[in-house]
């Protein structure tokens, strides 16, 4: 008897596999659209998907009659680009003060255990506050996504250097490097795929943040069409939406996942499959 | 196996969404948001109000709050709810519009200095020109900015509007490089009192034109007629206590205004911004007036303009709107949002 832990599905049925759960997901939507349109012709809580494909082709390919830009092309636009700048700068401010704080035992007994307060505050609760920084421009949607996804990045990467054997940066020292070569040669390496890996994790609360901010001051953005339609309960342009930013983050996911395995083969050696 | 598995997957599910049931039944759940013109209900619930009258019908009545305005009428477009409190904007746009037949069973009051628009820089409607404008889009706020807009002489074109969330309109108020916002009391009374600020237009200007009522789903009510007959009689026996100048009536507001997170003095004010319906002939009065129908057709056209109606309206008559005495403006096959003023006139001849 083969035990359940070595059961290995065929390439084909892999693929069945991860299907079904979605088909499944799909017909039950159908079948309760249908439903509710019996009842009542005009529900707009379970659009038909012909409804959905029509109004996501209007706003995908139209452009707006009051803006005159094509609707989803400018929210993605604008709505990509707070992401890329906030989550740049996460990672940028991650890699840095996270290695600072890991090779460095003087600078992390000063911001090792501010790090660690900052990184509990939940960054919503002091929207207000954020606001009057930074206003309601760009600025503070992108400084919430920043301030919402660094502080884990950075603790993350800390820990990742302060897991490097002290034998290798004995070794390292023996040969003559200075902290700086140190960072470059031992550290940073090492630091490089873990980065990658949390950044991936990180994308889906910086989604979070940006449809957050979105919601509260906005004049274009998937978050803001979102919140703005939920206002006459039009599901047949939040449920496309829905559906797209899921697929936006998971191609992140997936183009992360292999920039890492190409970067970093030897990171991803013992990987099984 | 996995057929009949899907098959019941797709039973639960639509169990799930199944839209609530019209049939005669015992038990009713309304739906309230915190305004200065909603405050009665929760009072009347717990003051004991909405279990006497209800008991009189053999009914039950529930009384639910909901934190999101948005969300609430939502819920009851989606069948959660058989009533819930929101403006006749609103109850065109998200439960008529989506096709759930609307009933205004009570119109409570109409907004007359409650919704304003508040301005650092400006000082008339007409320096609006230009300027970036923070409020909830699509909200009655929009509509009393496109109707100041129209009186000076402008267009929403001459302006930016920026969506910001009602909950956050005081904090975006104080960020610097908000200039103007639309917003409502109690927001609208604490906006006013950031320095250097000017209240440009308010509602008052345009009065009987953002009404607040009470929406039954008019099947509902057509089945069951007694959770109309309670309900009225609830409102008016509240509203007595409201306008109550004495020691009652003190006792009553003072409640209602903690309850909106304010005190006695700052519930009068809100209240003072409010012409209420207090008796039920006026409100009977109101809605039989012709201006009401003047109203929803500036309404409608309004959200016909900003796409409120939906991708299906093919004009602003797509959804009709039925008025007293069998008026209807718009489409009369699909009058989706009736007033009538049938139980608040019972209640006006006393025949509840």
């Amino acid at each position: 008897m083969r035990r359940a832990m070595n059961v290995r599905p065929a390439a084909g049925a892999r693929i069945l596999l991860a299907i079904i759960p979605f088909l499944l997901i799909a017909v039950v939507y159908v079948l309760g659209s249908a439903e509710r349109r019996a009842a009542n012709p005009n529900d707009k809580l379970l659009p038909p998907v012909s409804e959905m494909v029509q109004t996501t082709t209007r706003m995908a390919t139209e452009p707006d009659r009051r803006t005159g830009e094509i609707t989803m092309v400018a929210d993605t636009v604008s709505s990509l680009q707070r992401l890329a700048l906030g989550l740049g700068i996460a990672t940028l401010t991650g890699l840095t003060l996270g290695i600072a704080l890991g090779i460095l035992p003087a600078f992390n007994a000063a911001g090792g255990s501010l790090v660690a307060v900052i990184s509990m505050v939940p960054p919503m609760a002091i929207l207000p506050i954020l606001f009057i920084i930074f206003g309601l421009g760009e600025l503070s949607k992108v400084a919430l996504i920043v301030i919402g996804v660094a502080p884990p990045i950075v603790r993350d990467i800390a820990m990742t250097v302060q897991a490097i054997p002290v034998e290798q940066l004995v070794k390292a020292q023996t040969l003559g490097a200075s902290t700086w070569q140190t960072v470059l040669r031992v550290a940073l390496p090492q630091a490089l795929p873990r980065l990658i890996e949390v950044v991936r994790l990180q994308i889906g609360p910086a989604f979070l943040f940006l449809i957050a901010a979105e919601a509260i001051a906005a004049d274009s953005g998937l978050g803001y069409r979102i919140f703005l339609v939920r206002r006459y309960l039009a599901m047949d342009v939040i449920l496309p939406y829905v559906a797209w930013i899921t697929l936006l983050a998971f191609l992140m996911d997936w183009a992360l996942a292999k920039l890492a395995r190409s970067a970093f083969p030897w990171a991803y050696a013992e990987e099984r499959r | 196996m996995l057929r009949s598995l899907i098959a019941a997957l797709a039973l639960s599910a639509a169990a799930l969404v199944a839209p609530a049931e019209a049939a005669p039944k015992k038990n009713f759940e309304i739906a309230w948001t915190i305004y200065v013109g909603w405050m009665p209900w929760p009072y009347a619930a717990d003051a004991g109000i909405v279990k006497k009258w209800a008991d009189k019908y053999g009914i039950d009545i529930k009384v639910t709050q909901i934190n999101d305005y948005v969300e609430s009428i939502n819920q009851y477009t989606a069948g959660k709810f058989d009533g819930v409190t929101l403006t006749n904007m609103d109850a065109l746009t998200i439960p008529a519009a989506g096709g759930v037949d609307t009933t205004a069973l009570i119109v409570g009051d109409f907004s007359n200095g409650n919704d304003g628009i508040v301005s650092k820089s400006a000082k008339s409607v007409a320096d609006l020109k230009g300027e970036s404008i923070n409020l909830v889009e699509l909200s009655v706020s929009h509509y009393l900015l496109a109707r100041a807009l129209e009186g000076a002489g402008l267009a929403e074109k001459d302006i930016k509007v920026v969506n910001t969330s009602d909950a956050d309109m005081v904090a975006a108020f104080k960020a610097p490089d908000t200039k103007t916002v639309v917003t409502w009391n109690p927001l609208l009374a604490e906006v006013k009192t950031e320095p250097g600020s000017t209240a440009l237009f308010d509602s008052s200007k345009i009065p009987g034109e953002i009404i607040d009522l009470l929406g039954v789903n008019t099947e509902t009510l057509k089945d069951n007629p007694d959770f109309g007959k309670a309900l009225a009689g609830i409102w008016y026996e509240t509203l007595a206590l409201v306008v109550d100048p004495g020691e009652k009536g003190k006792e009553a507001r003072a409640a209602m205004g903690k309850q909106s997170g304010t005190d006695l003095a700052g519930f009068d004010a809100q209240l003072a911004a409010t012409k209420l319906f207090a008796k039920p002939a006026e409100a009977v009065a109101f809605v039989e007036s012709a201006d009401l129908v003047k109203t929803m057709d500036l309404v409608r056209t309004f959200s016909f303009d900003h796409g409120l109606l939906g991708d299906g309206a093919k004009s602003k008559d797509a959804v009709g709107i039925g008025f007293a005495g069998g008026k209807t403006l718009g489409d009369p096959a699909n009058v989706k949002l009736r007033f009538d003023p049938t139980f608040m006139k019972m209640a006006a001849d006393g025949k509840l």
